[in-house]
């Protein structure tokens, strides 16, 4: 069970709270939506949950321990920006061997062409960029997702391919995710629970 | 769901054949290579003729003296009959050993400032940031001329002096390459993956700070080299008896009024191919190295 705790969060003590007292928990296999318009914090608290930022009051735990503050993390954000979130002096086989081993079948399945493995990020698209992003992070090691606007940027058709790929993973493995978006309608579709900030 | 994906993988497809078709990525490659290694081979040439050459040419022949260029000197001979291009290439052999090595010193102190500066901030970066800025705020040739001096002149003099005032610009340019890189999501999501400092900064930070560093310490060399011919040529660098660059230009001052032209021109155009030569593999290198230019 990934647990946040009355979480409480701003960006400097001056600063009015960006997250005030927070309260979400998700069981491992469950969906949670987070819906809310722009400003409201949603970043913030995925960046919390997945140990980005401290929380400045309240915590979060997985299973009644707090994060770990070495080795793989079981709770992994994706982000909104892919470009931003891969090196890019890396080619795509080193970043995606960053988060373990190369899973072809998996890349086959998120359409991550053989090809593009020699690549620098650059020479992808976003949404092709967003696959590789997402399935560095999909392994046994991780426990629970927190999906920060992960297909904003995306097109309808892609969007859905990741989704499905991604639920089929989630329900698979049992892994907890929490969908954050300011789209009602793609959240009803994916998301067992919604909570609307 | 599913019918509608399948369109869409085709078309990725289609269009990552149609990249690699692309039939200039060898060819840009292979140009940028040919000019890196001709650049290398004309400055490695000039570095070494001495020792190619011998010393044939430089004794005094008084029957041959202020000869323009000819085919047997194409650089023409000096008032004491030397033979003008081998006297040339043994000074500048001389100033690009000795501007190499002071250009590899300043890039030593740029890279470890720049480094410390990024990594460890706060004071420590104050303290970087405040001196790169005074010695930003100093004319360079002034502060050239003041540390030349004030160590004693001399080959030693210029060397301390070309590697102490050129490093501020690669010590800016690593610093803000660190922050930027230390900043950056990658580096976070790295931590989330369990991956150590030590293993974040060999693999996340090294192949950003490697090309900068190469690139920097070869666009280095051409402004080492003609500092040390402007302090050699104004008298406080080299000192007279050596067959620098400098001072032969120095010498030629003497004579240029008198008509012999080549005795500056010839060693001068010589001196400007090896700093442009400098200068075109250091671009061609940055291509090289860069991501974005690199598949090119």
């Amino acid at each position: 069970m990934l647990k946040g705790d009355s979480l409480w969060f701003r960006y400097g003590p001056q600063l009015p709270w960006t997250v005030q007292n927070i309260s979400l928990a998700v069981a491992p296999g469950e969906v949670l939506g987070i819906m809310a318009p722009s400003g409201y914090g949603k970043t913030t608290i995925g960046k919390l949950l997945s140990g980005y930022l401290p929380a400045i009051k309240g915590a979060v735990s997985v299973n009644g321990r707090s994060l770990p503050q070495k080795g793989y993390c079981p709770v992994q954000l994706v982000f909104q920006n892919p470009e931003l979130a891969v090196n890019p002096r890396w080619r795509i086989r080193q970043i995606l061997q960053e988060g373990g081993k190369l899973n072809l079948a998996q890349l086959a399945a998120f359409g991550i062409h053989p090809n593009w493995l020699s690549r620098y990020p650059h020479e992808l698209s976003g949404g092709e960029l967003q696959r590789v992003a997402i399935s560095r992070i999909l392994n046994s090691a991780t426990r629970y997702i927190i999906a920060d606007e992960m297909t904003a940027m995306l097109d309808a058709n892609t969007q859905a391919l990741i989704w499905q790929i991604v639920l089929d993973f989630v329900k698979k493995q049992q892994i907890g995710l929490v969908a954050i978006s300011h789209e009602q309608r793609l959240l009803e579709r994916l998301c067992d629970r919604i909570l609307n900030l | 769901m599913t019918s509608t994906i399948d369109p869409a993988v085709n078309l990725e497809a289609k269009t990552s054949s149609s990249l690699q078709q692309n039939p200039s990525r060898t060819s840009r490659r292979s140009r940028t290579l040919a000019a890196i290694v001709l650049g290398t081979l004309f400055l490695g040439a000039i570095i070494f003729s001495p020792w190619i050459l011998g010393e044939s040419g430089l004794s005094t022949v008084l029957t041959q003296r202020n000869q323009p260029p000819t085919w047997s000197h194409p650089f023409g001979t000096d008032w004491l009959g030397r033979d003008m291009l081998m006297r040339s290439l043994h000074g500048l052999s001389l100033s690009l050993r000795i501007g190499l090595l002071a250009a590899s010193i300043s890039a030593f102190i740029g890279t470890s400032l720049g480094l410390a500066a990024g990594t460890f901030g706060g004071w420590v970066d104050a303290v970087i940031i405040w001196i790169v800025d005074v010695f930003f705020s100093l004319p360079h040739l002034v502060l050239l001329i003041l540390i030349a001096f004030s160590v004693g002149g001399g080959t030693r003099g210029v060397i301390i002096a070309v590697a102490l005032t050129h490093w501020t610009n690669l010590a800016r340019i690593i610093r803000a390459e660190v922050l930027q890189v230390n900043s950056a999501d990658y580096i976070h999501l790295s931590r989330q993956f369990g991956k150590s400092s030590l293993w974040i900064a060999r693999h996340h930070m090294m192949p950003h700070i490697v090309p900068q560093l190469i690139v920097g310490l070869i666009l280095l060399f051409p402004h080492a080299i003609l500092h040390e011919a402007a302090l050699s040529f104004i008298g406080i660098g080299l000192s007279p008896h050596l067959p620098a660059v400098g001072i032969i230009l120095a010498e030629s001052m003497r004579h240029l009024s008198t008509g012999y032209w080549w005795l500056g021109v010839m060693p001068g155009l010589l001196l400007l191919l090896s700093v442009k030569a400098f200068d075109w593999v250091g671009e061609n290198l940055r291509i090289l190295l860069a991501p974005k230019t690199s598949q090119e």
